[in-house]
């Protein structure tokens, strides 16, 4: 039911690709979707292509897994893809009434879906590959010299941790109190949307008490074992850049010469 | 109407790699008017079973008959089955929603159709029941009651439906002493009031050798035993082996017979203890 969601979410395991550092993984994707963009040809896609398929390999997720999270965007990519199909100008392939295909069109809709498929399933290995935790460390570590401009990288990185750790928990809760109001005789999946819209009443204002509760809770707990923010707190693992981190950047920074190039010369 | 509980096994996501055994082949059966009381540690599948008993969770094979009808066959009306059947779930509180105690409670008859002057009557009936004021409760909002007096709007919100079998999944659990005490009278009134079955989980072994017609014990989704209090509690090594203990009276007294008192066996209230010891006493210092 609702627990199917795997968009975000981290497949465990002990790969080398799971035990990089997580700084180094952000940059990679992050370089990696700016790539996405810039490209204006096939081979650019071929090269992330195989850096991706590379990366799915090494860090032993089944490849099954991963593209069940294209899931949620298949709408999206048929959307697009129509789209660019039937509405750019150019030389006509085929026509059907007012639409016409062109090899233009055409051209640019498998152009924008490559690039969203592969968009997706790059920064679903970011998720499936890293440890919520260290993600948000990562990030955290990431945005700290932007603290000098006022940006409060701890508070945003904890305010990720703490979303993050409380789905799991939300479900739970929900699927609860759905069976408890089910019980009651609530019935949620018949009539018309108004009244489905109004059967989740009892639902809502449970679950709003409850994530209310949960959170004083938590907020109590913190202040208990002293926690005031990120100033001057110490922690119990520091990123450290290993071997393979740099060995991963030296790639990294292979892969960008390699797109630099064929960008210039194609 | 008596509850048959057939060969049920429950397996939480079958063919997947966290597939789990939740339940495995329990039957019992449970006769009409019984107050049973429900034991066995957390995760023993406790919850699991009451959530079969109103159809919430459909077995993966074995059946559940109530008052003669199967409620595991395909196309049986789900509504009929929860208007028979009342679950009241851990923590119950935390379902209220509505903005007064009088509507929370109406929530169950609404769903079941009945006409206004009819629920009317059944919110009032079952407040009463489970000891509140209706005059003035009843347009209170539920969020600003005491902890007990929630979980009795909670309680009469189901029993508002008339059940004619009553499930509490541990309804005192986090409660003082005081509504403890009461919620379980509470509990024994409504039982004694409408003469419907009533399954009760506790982990408080008094609770349930005073109040149960008939205790069930499960361990690891398995059923260990079935019978009267007396029964159950005098199988103290097999209940030490899943990890449950003998009610304190019981345990007090088991251990003087131990140490060679000459006691009954399993005695499982205070008094009987009390006169049974008097009479010990009494008798070796007439032989002295």
């Amino acid at each position: 039911m609702i627990r199917d969601i795997t968009l975000g979410q981290f497949y465990p395991g002990e790969s080398v690709i799971h035990r990089l550092d997580a700084r180094v993984k952000i940059i990679a994707t992050l370089l990696f979707i700016v790539e996405l963009f810039i490209v204006d040809n096939f081979i650019g896609f071929v090269l992330a292509a195989g850096a991706l398929g590379s990366v799915i390999l090494l860090s032993k997720v089944p490849f099954s897994y991963i593209v069940r999270g294209l899931k949620p965007i298949i709408l999206i990519l048929c959307f697009t893809f129509a789209l660019n199909m039937f509405m750019i100008d150019g030389t006509v392939l085929v026509r059907l009434g007012f639409l016409k295909i062109t090899k233009e069109g055409l051209r640019m809709a498998v152009f924008m879906a490559v690039r969203l498929i592969l968009l997706l399933l790059g920064s679903s290995m970011l998720t499936l590959c890293t440890q919520p935790l260290s993600l948000t460390d990562g990030i955290e570590r990431l945005l700290a010299p932007m603290k000098k401009i006022g940006v409060p990288a701890h508070e945003i990185a904890m305010m990720m941790t703490i979303a993050l750790r409380f789905i799991p928990t939300l479900l739970e809760e929900t699927d609860k109190i759905m069976k408890a109001q089910q019980a009651r005789g609530a019935d949620f999946e018949s009539g018309n949307l108004i009244q489905r819209a109004k059967s989740l009443v009892p639902i809502l204002v449970p679950l709003f008490v409850s994530a209310f509760r949960i959170a004083q809770d938590l907020a109590m707990a913190m202040e208990a074992r002293c926690y005031r923010g990120g100033d001057h707190r110490t922690r119990l693992h520091e990123l450290k850049l290993k071997k393979r981190d740099f060995a991963a950047i030296l790639l990294l920074a292979g892969f960008l010469a390699l797109i630099i190039a064929e960008s210039i010369l194609l | 109407m008596s509850i048959q509980v057939r060969n049920l096994t429950h397996i939480y996501e079958p063919g997947m790699p966290t597939e789990s055994v939740a339940l495995e082949d329990v039957s019992f059966e449970i006769n009409d008017g019984e107050l049973v009381g429900v034991i066995g540690h957390t995760g023993s599948g406790k919850s699991t079973l009451l959530q079969h008993l109103n159809g919430l969770l459909k077995p993966t094979s074995g059946q559940i008959v109530v008052g003669g009808k199967d409620i595991t066959a395909p196309g049986v009306s789900m509504v009929e089955i929860r208007r028979r059947i009342g679950l009241v779930f851990q923590y119950p509180e935390y379902q209220l929603f509505e903005e007064t105690v009088a509507k929370d409670v109406a929530f169950g008859p609404k769903n079941l159709g009945l006409s206004e002057a009819e629920i009317e009557e059944r919110v009032k009936e079952s407040l009463e029941l489970v000891g509140l004021d209706y005059e003035t409760i009843a347009e209170r909002s539920p969020f600003e009651l005491s902890g007990g007096q929630k979980r009795r709007v909670a309680i009469a919100g189901v029993i508002a439906m008339r059940p004619e079998v009553l499930i509490l999944d541990e309804p005192t659990a986090g409660l003082d002493p005081k509504a403890h005490k009461d919620v379980l009278a509470m509990v024994e009134e409504v039982h004694r009031r409408t003469g419907n079955i009533t399954i009760l989980v506790s982990h408080n072994m008094a609770d349930i050798a005073r109040l149960s017609d008939k205790i069930i014990v499960i361990d690891s989704g398995r059923l260990v035993t079935v019978g009267t209090p007396k029964e159950v509690f005098g199988q103290r090594q097999r209940l030490e082996e899943v990890g449950l203990a003998l009610p304190p009276v019981t345990q007090f007294t088991e251990t003087l017979r131990d140490r060679g008192f000459s006691l009954s066996e399993t005695i499982l209230s205070a008094e009987q203890a009390a006169e049974e010891i008097f009479q010990y006493l009494k008798g070796t210092s007439e032989n002295d």
